[in-house]
């Protein structure tokens, strides 16, 4: 048997493709207005836990795909260390809801290569904190896979788990990991703030092309709120004003987004009325509705849950510098955690994290009453 | 109380076609036909070719770093033949690109890569491969997720992922290893114990006398094998393979050989290893072994040999002007495979090749009047 001459086909050297645009088709975006009404009828409200309505997001999700499991540390026997996954091993079986070894590197980097071959693995972390032991998975191969493959193999992934402090777990579980992983190019980062939003959100993340953080809190999966049955998925990108004022803009995310409510309603009974921004995603941040809000009220304060320096609270700062320098009335403002690592104890933990109070103090350090 | 021996295990060593190019029959039932060590020796040879031909790129600064694979063809060559191409995934490291090239990886690619283009790692399309992979040890959890994923879609196939000794000692060796056992997974880990991981020996990356026994501790069906001789490498692989795709999970392979060249372009071996060493090694070249067994089976000789040389150095001609002739990526083309979809912001920063803030809000630095008040 001879080796036949080599001819190189150029052909192959063409456009990029990306294979997961053929596979994953991206559902129908809907504008705000066109989303199902946060608030049920009165007596037809539907309140149901923020938990409920991530595990709501992947059950339908995985009942419209077959390629689409999930996986992580407790997830199927226990019914997940926080009960998001209640059931869901009883509904989609153990080839679908899979229980791993106590391994987040292990269960990280196979379910990437689990993605390329064609599957969509939604990857719990129990918390956000041990995803550090993943970091090169995560952040190293995720990512970049795409651009390392002349853009030919994308990632289609959702890692999510619990990140922030929740509640005195010492410093070693309570990372809010959006400071250091925001900086990667490639990822898509979703810190939703309430149950409505976190099943679109997760809905959308889970058909998303890309590989998607989603960033959940312990101190929220039991909060409860109106969310409907139908389906929805919310565009990322997009801020949800929360509040409308004219007197400052309050910029936030995720668990932060409800002290800043807290805070607008003390406001408010002082006459000071804020526009409220839930950023939903930070990357891709939504600065244009930042702008289009910085342009009534002229001030502007960031509330962010990480440590302060180098955080998603700087990065938008800084964009709202570049953006919308010449409508602010005032230096922007930024309430971030203490530049310490989280507290154990109830009293310093509470201190140590934004909070309503903050919030009020920040917003009249810059508000001319 | 008993207090007894509950677990024994040995370590199989599997050598068919020994140094001087002689044949074990008796091992050799099942493994290479007379025209398979034909073709591995002309795919083996034809490699080794290119890989001098890479290494003298490099050395006169047409291409970056570059790991030369001399010395290891053997492992590449017989693992690649016992996996059936375009059905089977390959989940490379970077001292396998001949077990690539057979799976249909275009060589030209394997050079654009070490030249520092991305888009060398495009896997055409039917070929079932993941791009090389540089950093140790962390394509193997890919390999396991890819092996979970043949078994949850219900495919009759296997992968198998290559990595060298020094690799065994990062965490994802032992993540992947115990995750496909777990599960199941139709995986062949693949070790190209080529003794040296850079500068530092296997002895002293590990204190086990066996790459091989690293699997017992998963419960997975291993071996060592003489990694120079591509019957027994093929055969290690094909019963694995056999067994992956039966159900039987996944199997590891200890293929003993020797790095001929230094670690990459950057690093010179002399340093630090024994010129006897090497030497000694050079000696148990898979090429010149598979050479005698070929001649004294009177299936080669010196007119071959030549005509074999001849049409070497045209194959790698061609790809040298295939990987240099492939035009410059544009700057601004980076930015296209960041996301399925480019972002906004990103598309921005094409167009404008910025990420400082100077000119974005032209008010700002005074570079046109200043926008009105709302």
């Amino acid at each position: 048997m001879m080796t036949t001459a080599y001819t190189p086909d150029m052909s192959l050297i063409t456009d990029d493709v990306h294979p997961a645009l053929g596979h994953w088709e991206l559902p129908h975006f809907a504008e705000e207005h066109e989303l199902p009404p946060r608030d049920g009828a009165p007596g037809q409200e539907r309140v149901i836990q923020f938990r409920e309505a991530l595990r709501e997001a992947m059950s339908e999700e995985m009942r419209r795909d077959q390629r689409i499991f999930l996986c992580g540390e407790e997830v199927a026997q226990y019914n997940g260390a926080y009960k998001v996954s209640q059931g869901m091993l009883e509904e989609f079986g153990e080839k679908r809801i899979i229980d791993t070894p106590i391994s987040e590197n292990g269960f990280a980097g196979m379910a990437i290569g689990a993605a390329m071959m064609g599957l969509k693995p939604i990857v719990e972390f129990m918390s956000w904190s041990f995803s550090l032991v993943a970091a090169d998975p995560i952040l190293n191969n995720a990512p970049k896979m795409l651009y390392m493959s002349g853009g030919q193999w994308g990632c289609p992934i959702v890692f999510r788990g619990n990140d922030g402090a929740g509640g005195q777990l010492g410093s070693t579980h309570s990372w809010c990991v959006e400071g250091l992983y925001a900086n990667i190019p490639g990822l898509k980062m979703v810190i939703p703030s309430n149950p409505y939003d976190a099943k679109g959100l997760l809905k959308t993340a889970i058909r998303d092309p890309d590989p998607v953080f989603f960033l959940e809190s312990e101190r929220m999966l039991g909060d409860r709120a109106h969310v409907p049955a139908e389906e929805y998925y919310i565009p990322f990108g997009r801020a949800r004003r929360v509040r409308e004022g004219d007197a400052c803009t309050l910029v936030s995310w995720g668990r932060p987004v409800n002290f800043c409510i807290e805070a607008c309603e003390k406001l408010a009974e002082n006459g000071i009325e804020c526009d409220l921004l839930d950023m939903r995603t930070i990357r891709p941040l939504d600065i244009d509705s930042i702008v289009a809000s910085l342009k009534k009220t002229g001030r502007v304060v960031v509330v962010d849950q990480s440590w302060p320096f180098g955080s998603v609270a700087s990065e938008t700062i800084t964009q709202i510098c570049e953006h919308g320098f010449d409508w602010l009335d005032s230096a922007p403002v930024r309430v971030n955690t203490r530049d310490v690592p989280t507290p154990y104890a109830r009293g310093l933990e509470h201190a140590y994290l934004p909070n309503a109070e903050r919030v009020v103090e920040a917003v009249l350090r810059i508000v001319e009453v | 109380m008993p207090r007894e021996t509950i677990y024994e295990a040995k370590i199989e060593y599997l050598q068919i076609l020994d140094e001087d190019g002689n044949l074990d029959k008796k091992l050799a039932k099942g493994s290479l036909s007379d025209e398979q060590v034909l073709e591995l020796y002309e795919q083996m040879w034809i490699y080794r070719q290119f890989d001098e031909i890479a290494f003298k790129l490099q050395r006169s600064g047409r291409m970056g770093t570059y790991p030369q694979n001399k010395g290891q063809e053997a492992n590449a060559a017989g693992s690649a033949l016992a996996m059936v191409r375009g059905t089977d995934w390959v989940v490379p490291s970077y001292r396998e690109n001949l077990a690539m090239h057979m799976h249909g990886m275009p060589y030209h690619h394997i050079l654009m890569h070490w030249m520092g283009d991305e888009r060398g790692n495009m896997i055409p399309d039917g070929v079932k491969m993941l791009p090389l992979s540089v950093p140790i040890g962390t394509h193997m959890l890919h390999a396991a997720g890819i092996g979970w994923a043949m078994k949850i879609r219900g495919e009759e196939a296997a992968a198998i992922t290559y990595f060298g000794d020094g690799a065994t000692s990062e965490g994802d060796f032992h993540g992947a290893m115990n995750f496909a056992s777990v599960m199941q997974a139709p995986v062949i880990f693949f070790c190209q114990n080529n003794h040296w991981a850079i500068s530092v020996p296997t002895d002293q990356q590990m204190n086990s006398q066996t790459v091989a026994q690293k699997a017992l501790a998963y419960d997975m069906p291993t071996i060592r094998v003489d990694g120079n001789d591509i019957f027994a490498v093929y055969l290690a692989v094909k019963e694995a393979r056999e067994r992956a795709v039966s159900g039987g999970g996944p199997s590891f392979i200890e293929g003993l050989t020797y790095r001929l060249g230094d670690h990459t372009t950057a690093d010179d071996a002399r340093r630090y290893r024994d010129a006897d060493e090497v030497e000694a090694w050079a000696e148990k070249d898979p090429l010149i072994r598979t050479r005698k067994y070929l001649v004294s089976k009177d299936l080669w000789d010196d007119e071959k040999q030549e005509l074999l040389g001849e049409r070497a150095t045209k194959i790698v001609g061609e790809i040298v002007k295939a990987a240099e002739g492939v035009r410059e990526p544009a700057t601004a083309e980076f930015f296209d495979s960041m996301f399925a979809e480019l972002p906004r912001d990103l598309a921005e920063q094409r167009d404008s090749m910025r990420t400082s803030s100077i000119g974005i809000n032209p008010g700002q630095v005074g570079l046109s009047a200043q926008p009105e008040r709302v």
